[in-house]
């Protein structure tokens, strides 16, 4: 089974911190990481790769440094992994992001699943994986929490709801985004790490796809980001103080309105 | 401090700092309480390949060494020196046929043991014969193309859970020393039995079990080496692992270090934290410094160890001394810091502490590691 | 292509750029800004700060384009089993604001079977106009019908923006429907204004965990194409017997094919606690000294008729399970009333919470975070206060 794994290189945001003074980010010692949804992205693929045979190729979109996560992907178990980086493609929203990644699964082998993480931490728009499939005109299942069946020529999934999850029998070629409930990702393997430093990064730029300029980068975008700004920082209200039964009685009276 | 660690190293050790710390840690107090072995971390350090570090690659190892044993062995520990055992443990078990086995026995055990499917142990220790290792009882009786070994060992780290056994046993009683012989052992073998796990002060999570051979019969083939090495076998494995043990013993030390420094900084009495009385400050500076001369004294020597060097008895004991020493005395100074909440349970630094006293006492009592020293110094200065 | 490039004799060294920056793409050399092109994604944030407008963002944009022909705003109505879903309503509410600032229709956008009765009702909810696909293959969402149909509906007329809710169904379908059309998508917009002058659809959201807002435009594609998550907008008021114009409309069977096959739909309310509905959410972290305790919190849940939650804390020491996480790793929550029980209040928590309408804290730690944020705070034990106020609430609601 040809796999082929969607991974995003993000900012760590559980390390960003807001200065309490100029009230923006504190971007210092920030490292950058796998999306976290991409580890479990990574790991079902890798599973899959055990459980049907095959191999497992990670693409990314970004800038040079990305290349480090793709080795991370492949100290996780992914055979392959191909950088798509290019001036071209800076500001990309979701619809030249996917048109770009769309492009770049083309150039490779023949598939049968895409697997992608259901959103990333820095964006979170959850577009992306949808806007693959759309473009290669392949059929998608979003927030797969777990793979029922799956053999070379159609999957039984199950899809997370509001209410539960349906059960959802897709024909393969497909793209599926995953949930965290899918699995716990494993520990990197010493093996892969090793295989992944010596590993060669396929590295393709906007000439090598068979894209249209147009639909690349800032001009390919119909969206664009006009205004940035820190959300006003929510402000303290009033302390309540006195003997537990006083607090209580006098929190009641407060919140009463709220509550019926 | 740096040690000028490989790459490879680094990546060894920082891989081990993960897992301990991600997998072991939150799960370290429990299985002190349930003192069940904890398999699922087996799985995970089997799955990172941290099993074969030093085993040679043709046998499916990573092709490094003794020090790089150390390395996970000590990161491991920080987290729990009990859960670490099952990785040291069999490391221990699996050196005799490392050192010593045939081509043979390489090719048919250590796949195995790299890829941490099957765990090991080694058995010398018996009810009569610990320190005076030299009055070990079990014997091993040829018989055609079989040994019948007959029995009781004792105290044997991993016995019941691991599959692969190294076991010192008498060929000829006459020779006394020299009449012993090492004898790789399966479980499921007929005639050997395990009894039940010993309820210990601490490793908890470690099981240690009697190994029974009632004429359990071995193939010939599983003699390490020749018949009379079993002696030699033992002391070469011994002189080996230590430093092993010594790194052990400096990640419990440095483990009960951290607990103490981040309780140092956060306990307020009168008005400051303790971290700034300078009665806490140098007793942390005394831990700090031993800690650090352990380490560095581990794995100066698992890298003398690692150059071939003929002879490493008296270093492989100093390391082994010097840094279980400081991981008792380091692990009772943390819970003084911690006062109260040292002798408590439900914090962690207690357990540091009963975790600590085995490493002065197996692989050789901190007495007979003296001897050991005393005896090699005074060699070395009749040669002169 | 565009470019952006710092105008070094305008630069005056003042860092505004490089705090701004929120890909920290800036940085000082030599007291004028250098620009890291391998990091910037032009989105023109440290244009919009330089005070000495020292930074020029070029974007060949082309001429605009003429989209005079798309009109109306659009809503598209998420039916489960033939009942409209409230977010529908939410977004009907917020669709008539922006309807009513273009001067242009509400169009509501039902598919489904057997829905005539409820696209009716959707007259009351502000709705001008319904068009309506009714078939046997749209009684549940399915990718493929779905997103063609939509297409379909697009193309043929014409919407200028078109909201959707950013549910399970909604973000797959309109992703899909954005990149058929060639539409620029913005998904989980917590706010929606209208440029006037330019007929521009002005999007705001989150990004970074909520760290920073982004407001969005799509200058040059219809329709303009955003999602909202529940309980962000308020429901449309209800105007009881407020007709609406019904467009049916009919599409050749193959437009509702589907390669996926929709097997089962299995309900779990029991196991699944879906905390981002509840109204009223009480919420325990650390302070909360162990398992036990989260007992209590049930108790002021139950009396109050709302739900448990917790922080990562609480969860990772196995005091309470997944679901029941709010913050970045967790679920996001609005209520009307958060009560956080010995919650810190890490920026991880905040970002989960800080929209809730009222937060009372309680926590031992009179410098915990949280008391900035809160409407109320108590210096005190959780363990004391939580039972106390589920006796008063007792009382007060005479349960």
């Amino acid at each position: 089974m040809n796999i082929i794994v969607c991974i995003k290189q993000v900012p760590n945001t559980t390390d960003v911190r807001i200065d309490p003074v100029t009230n923006t980010l504190i971007r210092d010692g920030v490292e950058s990481v796998i999306n976290p949804f991409d580890a479990y992205a990574i790991e079902e693929a890798v599973r899959l790769k055990e459980r049907c045979g095959g191999k497992v190729t990670a693409v990314t979109m970004g800038p040079p440094q990305a290349e480090t996560a793709l080795k991370e992907a492949i100290g996780l178990g992914c055979d392959e992994a191909v950088l798509v980086s290019d001036r071209k493609f800076a500001g990309s929203d979701t619809w030249a992001t996917s048109y770009t990644l769309a492009c770049a699964i083309e150039k490779l082998e023949a598939y049968d699943v895409i697997i992608c993480g259901k959103q990333a931490s820095d964006g979170d728009t959850a577009q992306v994986g949808p806007g693959i499939s759309t473009h290669l005109d392949i059929p998608q299942v979003t927030y797969v929490k777990k793979i029922v069946e799956i053999n070379d020529k159609s999957a039984r999934v199950e899809r997370m709801t509001e209410e539960g999850y349906d059960v959802v029998e897709v024909p393969l070629p497909c793209l599926f985004t995953v949930v965290k409930e899918i699995n716990t990702p494993r520990m990197p393997s010493l093996k892969g790490m090793m295989r992944a430093k010596s590993a060669k990064i396929a590295k393709w730029t906007a000439a090598d796809l068979d894209a249209d300029p147009a639909a690349l980068g800032l001009d390919g975008s119909p969206t664009r980001v006009v205004k940035i700004f820190t959300p006003e920082a929510r402000k303290g209200g009033e302390m309540i103080s006195g003997s537990t039964d006083e607090v209580a009685k006098e929190l009641v009276e407060l919140l009463k309105g709220e509550v019926v | 401090m740096d040690y000028l660690l490989t790459e490879s190293q680094i990546m060894i050790r920082d891989l081990a700092r993960k897992i301990a710390q991600e997998k072991i840690k939150p799960v370290a107090a429990q299985y002190d309480e349930s003192e069940e072995f904890a398999w699922p971390i087996m799985k995970v350090l089997a799955e990172s390949d941290l099993f074969g570090v030093y085993l040679p690659e043709q046998y499916g190892g990573l092709g490094g060494g003794i020090l790089d044993m150390c390395l996970v062995t000590e990161e491991l520990s920080r987290a729990c020196g009990g859960i670490a055992l099952g990785y040291a443990g069999t490391g221990l078990g699996t050196l005799p046929i490392l050192l010593h086995g045939s081509e043979e026995q390489k090719k048919k055990y250590l796949p195995d043991i790299a890829s941490g499917k099957r765990l090991a142990a080694f058995c010398i220790t018996e009810a009569e014969a610990g320190s005076d290792a030299g009055s070990i009882k079990t014997t091993a009786r040829k018989e055609g193309n079989k040994y019948i070994l007959n029995g009781t060992k004792q105290w044997i780290t991993n016995a019941g859970e691991a599959e692969i056994y190294t076991v010192i046993a008498l060929t000829d009683k006459a020779k006394g020393v020299r009449g012993a012989s090492a004898f790789i052992v399966e479980k499921g073998t007929k005639g050997m039995e395990f009894g039940k796990k010993e309820k210990k002060m601490g490793i908890r999570a470690s099981a240690t079990r009697e190994v029974i051979f009632t004429d359990c019969e071995v193939p010939a083939e599983n003699l390490i080496s020749r018949e009379g090495m079993g002696f030699i076998v033992a002391m070469k494995t011994l002189d080996t692992s230590r430093p092993g043990v010594a790194a052990q013993a400096v990640g419990i030390a440095q483990g009960a270090l951290d607990c103490a420094l981040d309780y140092s900084r956060t306990r307020v009495q009168f008005g400051a934290p303790i971290s700034s009385f300078q009665a806490i400050q140098h007793m942390l500076a005394d831990m700090g410094t031993q800690v650090e001369a352990a380490r560095a004294l581990a794995y100066s020597v698992a890298r003398l160890v690692d150059s071939g060097a003929k002879s490493v008895s008296k270093e492989s004991a100093m390391a082994k001394l010097f840094a279980s020493d400081v991981a008792m005395k380091v692990a009772v100074d943390a819970v003084q810091i911690m006062g109260g909440y040292g002798y408590m349970r439900d914090y962690p630094a207690e357990k540091f502490m009963r975790d600590a006293k085995i490493t002065q006492i197996y692989e050789g009592t901190n007495q007979i590691q003296r001897n050991v020293i005393a005896a090699n110094m005074i060699k070395e200065t009749l040669k002169k | 292509m565009a470019s952006i490039k710092i105008l070094l004799d305008k630069c005056t060294g003042c860092t505004l750029c490089v705090k701004t920056c929120p890909f920290g793409a800036i940085h000082m050399a030599d007291r004028k800004a250098v620009i890291d092109m391998a990091k910037c994604t032009l989105c023109g944030s440290c244009v919009a700060a330089c005070k000495f407008s020292a930074i020029e963002l070029e974007k060949s944009g082309g001429p605009r384009k003429d989209l005079s022909a798309y009109k109306d705003v659009w809503v598209f109505c998420e039916q489960k089993k033939g009942v409209i879903q409230s977010i529908s309503f939410e977004l009907l509410g917020e669709g008539r604001k922006l309807a009513d600032k273009l001067g242009v229709k509400l169009c509501a956008v039902l598919l489904g079977h057997d829905m005539e009765t409820a696209a009716g009702k959707l007259g009351e909810r502000g709705a001008d106009k319904v068009y309506l696909v009714d078939h046997p293959a749209l009684a549940a969402y399915q990718d493929d019908p779905y997103t063609a149909v939509l297409v379909k509906l697009v193309e043929e007329y014409k919407p200028e923006a078109l909201l959707c809710g950013a549910t399970t169904i909604g973000r797959s379908l309109i992703s899909r429907v954005a990149i058929k059309t060639n539409a620029g998508l913005t998904a989980d917009c917590t706010g929606l204004d209208v440029d006037t002058k330019e007929r521009l659809l002005l999007q705001t959201r989150p990004a970074f965990g909520g760290n920073i807002m982004a407001t969005i435009i799509a200058p040059n594609h219809r329709p303009q194409m955003a999602t909202v998550r529940h309980k962000v907008m308020q429901e449309a008021p209800v105007k009881p017997g407020r007709g609406v114009e019904i467009v049916s409309n009919v599409y050749p069977e193959e437009t509702f094919a589907s390669r996926s096959k929709l097997l089962e739909v299995v309900e779990e309310i029991a196991n699944t606690v879906n905390i981002s509905e509840a109204d009223i959410i009480v919420a325990g972290g650390r302070g909360m000294g162990g398992k036990e305790n989260f007992a209590r919190l049930e108790e002021l849940a139950k009396v109050l008729g709302g739900a448990v939650g917790a922080s990562r804390s609480a969860v990772d020491a196995d005091w309470i399970g997944y679901s029941h996480q709010v913050g970045q790793t967790g679920k996001t929550v609005v209520p009307k009333l958060y009560f956080a029980c010995g919650i810190s209040g890490q920026i991880q928590h905040l970002i989960g919470m800080q929209s809730s309408k009222v937060i009372v804290a309680i926590n031992k730690d009179p410098d915990a975070p949280i008391f900035k944020v809160a409407t109320y705070g108590i210096v005190g034990d959780v363990n004391e206060l939580v039972p106390a106020l589920t006796r008063e609430f007792k009382r007060a609601l005479n349960k």
